[in-house]
């Protein structure tokens, strides 16, 4: 019954059938919070390549979008009707602490926040073997399982390396932030530059932030001793666990087993789509993390030539007598043009470039996370396939197999969920820095407009111009 | 020389190299000229003869005809070695004014010239005007490129900008009080044969001064007028000026223009990614078309910016202009105070010769102790032909003296005209290049706010 069970769960998925290719015009079926059966008909139409071309609407029924505010976690798994239907092992009892830890809320309310944590004050210690920088690191709470209400530690990057790996061991199905590099590859940035540590400052921030309003990591242990422990407390603790070995037997394990491009034999549609998806969004997110950078780089060398522009104006007044006042004007006009590009560069550096390096990099996370789950379900297909050859220790076997389907379930549902969230998380994070770069520009813009605009009207009063002048192109 | 009626002070030609210039037309209406300038002339040749009232003459040729340079044609031909040449012609086209106003359409005349046939012209007319601040020409070849921009002389946007510029001289030569009654000059706007011949039959490269004869002049020259000098400095930092200006703007508009392409790559990756997306896909497809939009937009901003260019770039060669007058006063002052040298020379010779004493030092002095002193008639003799060198001298060096007063009167009233032209183009040149940033603004604001509404459906 066991088996026949494992078999229908896991070759039932709704609606996630034609899988996507990498550069496919067609979207594939819902990924984002998929509900019953009816799924498959919510395709949206295909998008054709040419820009500009019209798309048709996508037809989005609304149990697609993110769930409601106030419904339950279990509701989750409600909607997820192959679960239930197919089987009488509920996943509304929880079984194991991962999943009671699931029925918390996915969504990120501000309301509900009750932990703040801040990273700043980066600071250079010196010792005769190394010099490190280690991070202030905040923390404001109200919750009841934290002892005070306020905590102050210092963290070198070693330390969140460690509670990325505890993180990744505890819940390997879950989609654990990114960390910023150990290294700039891009040449410019020194290890210990100002610019480098601000940014890695502003990234391991993000990287805190993200864990806290993460519905399970948040009340990860190890979190809370990251958050609290005082350095001596916290190395004594990091020397107990199993460390970064089994992880990393866990890791390679995962990439020695899954066959590229098939994957695991029977995995799951939804996953295997999830796949093709990150496929594709890490080569566009990529790309647009490239190009983003080399406008950056553009507009800091117009910043740099409008600099020195605007004086030259200003000099040439030095030998004409009567045209100080329109000369003075341009070389004003082009000034403030040249401090509005400034504004407009930091808008990209301090919103746009960051979003986009975050997302950069979790492109490799996630395909871990598949990994890791396809591994986990490698660990069961092998012991049924062991079943179905033994006729021995069929009991222990049995009972073994009934154990990684559970795993295997909760895995996939630890991921699934994960990935809706995430999914949300990018749309709106995706969403919120490209908007933050048009109002950026529009701003720019309007300055630049204002400025030029009061020149040519202190000029034309003394031409008497008017209204020739807006016929000129 | 029939000449215009305002008191202009050039009105007696200079008394040298001036040619058979005929004036054409006696008569015209009183108005300050205003040249025609062409809609395909754009803000290069505007109004170059609008200038404030009473330094422009009326029967300036410009006011009777109307000038333009409508084509530019690839031909091939052969060069003075007799090798084939590619070069570049253009159509001159002339067309009376007042036919126009009487409701007619008379077909214009037109004839086709090439570039050296203007440099010709334009060094005929320097020749002999040297009195007057010659209109330059437009550059032969590209200078103060951007990346984007081709230096080649047969790319078309280069050729486009050059018929404009081309337009532009020819227009200010004819709203020019003297120099657009040159005859020369009307034959170069209306005969196409044989206008090359009879250029060089006047003989101008014969009175052309040496390069090396001016730099003398210029290094030797005791007591020019300040003005000039105040003048050549001027025109010096004015080109100095202008040249960084246009060299900083040309990196400018590098920038900038990559700034704008780069957008353009967000157009493609958002279609390839909208596709995979599903609440996104719309908002990123169609923020998408407006990066391509933006990025487009940069081209015909730059092109335009490129005429400002060539505005400024026209007071840039003006320089070399102003130069040249300067140049030639040198020339003048230094061959009166040479003349004058001379002059005093030789009365101290007499003088000595007269009294017997030898107070400097002279070879007939130093023969005459060796070989004995020359006879009293000998003397005489001597003493009179200087005293009709003497004579001379002084008839020349009065005639000296007027000549290069009459060419610091004249040249100083055409600076004056020139500096007055100057202020009003470069302000109004100004004002354009506002103009134009105040229209790339509201582009800009534009698009972003379409893909800003974009944005906010992903």
């Amino acid at each position: 019954a066991g088996r026949a069970a494992a078999a229908n769960r896991r070759g039932r998925r709704p609606g996630c059938h034609g899988g996507m290719e990498a550069e496919s015009r067609v979207p594939g079926p819902p990924l984002s919070g998929s509900p019953a059966g009816g799924a498959g008909g919510a395709a949206a139409a295909p998008r054709p390549s040419p820009p500009g071309a019209a798309r048709a609407p996508p037809p989005q029924p609304p149990e697609e979008l993110a769930f409601d505010d106030d419904e339950e976690d279990l509701e989750v798994f409600s909607k997820d009707t192959s679960l239930t239907e197919a089987n009488s092992f509920s996943p509304l009892i929880p079984t194991s602490p991962s999943s009671m830890i699931n029925q918390y809320k996915f969504e990120d309310e501000p309301e509900l926040k009750d932990l703040f944590i801040t990273v700043d004050d980066p600071e250079s210690h010196i010792t005769a073997i190394e010099t490190f920088i280690t991070y202030r690191v905040v923390t404001k709470t109200s919750r009841g399982e934290f002892d005070s209400s306020e905590y102050e530690v210092r963290r070198r990057y070693q330390d969140f390396v460690w509670l990325k790996s505890r993180l990744e061991e505890a819940h390997p199905t879950l989609i654990i932030p990114p960390l910023p590099e150990k290294f700039i590859m891009k040449g410019m940035v020194e290890r210990f530059s100002d610019e480098f540590i601000e940014t890695r400052r502003k990234a391991l921030h993000k990287f805190l932030n993200r864990i806290a309003e993460h519905p399970t990591l948040t009340f990860n242990e190890d979190f809370k001793i990251f958050l609290t422990a005082q350095a001596w407390e916290l190395s004594s603790h990091k020397k107990q666990g199993p460390g970064l070995f089994s992880r990393m037997g866990q890791t390679v394990r995962a990439v020695a087993s899954s066959v590229i491009g098939g994957g695991v034999k029977d995995r799951p549609d939804m996953f295997t789509d999830i796949n093709d998806y990150m496929e594709t969004f890490n080569q566009k997110i990529n790309l647009i993390d490239k190009i983003s950078q080399r406008i950056y780089k553009e507009e800091r060398g117009y910043y740099c030539e409008m600099k020195e522009y605007g004086p030259i104006h200003t000099l040439w007044c030095a030998s004409e007598e009567d045209l100080v006042d329109s000369l003075k004007g341009v070389a004003s006009c082009i000034d403030k043009c040249c401090k509005a590009t400034e504004n407009r560069m930091a808008g990209l550096s301090e919103n746009l470039l960051p979003a986009l390096h975050e997302y950069v990099l979790y492109g490799e996370i996630l395909t871990g996370v598949l990994k890791r789950r396809d591994q986990i379900q490698a660990d069961l297909d092998s012991k049924v396939d062991a079943l179905s050859n033994k006729k021995t220790e069929k009991d222990l076997l049995t009972e073994e197999i009934g154990n990684l389907e559970d795993k295997v379930e909760c895995a996939n549902n630890a991921l699934k969920a994960d990935w809706d969230r995430w999914k949300q998380n990018m749309q709106h994070d995706m969403k919120t820095a490209f908007l933050n770069v048009a109002e950026n520009n529009i701003h720019y813009y309007e300055q630049c407009l204002a400025t030029w605009e009061s020149f040519l009207t202190s000029q034309t009063v003394d031409l008497h111009l008017g209204e020739d002048s807006e016929d000129k192109p | 020389m029939s000449a215009c009626a305002e008191g202009e002070p050039s009105r007696a030609p200079i008394p040298m190299e001036r040619p058979e210039a005929e004036p054409l037309s006696a008569s015209g209406s009183c108005q300050a000229g205003e040249a025609e300038a062409e809609a395909g002339s754009g803000p290069a040749a505007e109004e170059p003869g609008g200038r404030a009232a009473g330094t422009m003459m009326e029967d300036c040729l410009s006011k009777k005809i109307e000038i333009t340079v409508s084509e530019a044609e690839k031909r091939t031909g052969r060069n003075a070695m007799n090798m084939q040449e590619i070069y570049t012609a253009y159509l001159i086209e002339t067309r009376a004014v007042e036919s126009q106003t009487e409701g007619q359409c008379s077909p214009p005349d037109s004839l086709w010239r090439r570039y050296s046939e203007f440099e010709l012209l334009r060094n005929y007319l320097l020749v002999n005007y040297p009195h007057i601040v010659v209109p330059p020409l437009p550059e032969k070849r590209a200078e103060f490129v951007w990346h984007k921009l081709s230096a080649d002389n047969m790319d078309p946007d280069f050729v486009e900008r050059r018929r404009i510029g081309l337009e532009n001289f020819l227009i200010r030569v004819a709203s020019h009080p003297i120099i657009c009654q040159d005859k020369i000059f009307y034959s170069f706007l209306t005969q196409e044969g044989g206008w090359k011949e009879m250029v060089n039959e006047t003989g101008f490269q014969l009175k052309a001064e040496s390069r090396l004869k001016a730099l003398n002049a210029t290094f030797r020259v005791k007591n020019p007028d300040k003005r000039f000098t105040e003048l050549k400095h001027y025109s010096d930092e004015l080109q100095s000026v202008i040249s960084h200006l246009l060299r900083v703007r040309a990196r400018v508009a590098d920038r900038l223009y990559g700034v704008y392409k780069v957008h353009g790559n967000y157009g493609r990756v958002f279609s390839e990614w909208s596709a995979i997306e599903k609440e996104m896909g719309d908002g990123l497809q169609s923020a998408g078309h407006h990066m391509d939009v933006y990025a487009a937009s940069i081209d015909d901003i730059l092109e335009e910016e490129e005429h400002y260019a060539d505005q400024l770039k026209e007071y840039l060669f003006y320089a070399e202009a102003l130069r040249a007058v300067c140049r030639k006063h040198e020339l003048i002052q230094y061959d009166l105070e040479m003349a004058a040298q001379d002059l005093a020379s030789k009365k101290q010779q007499c003088e000595e010769l007269a009294t017997g004493t030898l107070r400097t030092f002279s070879l007939k002095g130093m023969t005459s102790k060796l070989f004995g002193q020359e006879s009293p008639e000998q003397r005489e003799g001597k003493i009179k032909v200087l005293e009709e060198q003497i004579h001379d001298g002084e008839e020349q060096l009065k005639s000296k003296n007027v000549e290069g007063r009459e060419f610091v009167k004249s040249a100083w009233a055409d600076i004056e005209r020139f500096k007055e032209q100057k202020n009003h183009d470069l302000k109004e040149a100004l004002i354009n290049y506002a103009v134009m940033q105040i229209s790339m603004c509201k582009k800009g604001i534009q698009v972003w706010t379409n893909a800003k509404e974009c944005f906010s459906k992903m």
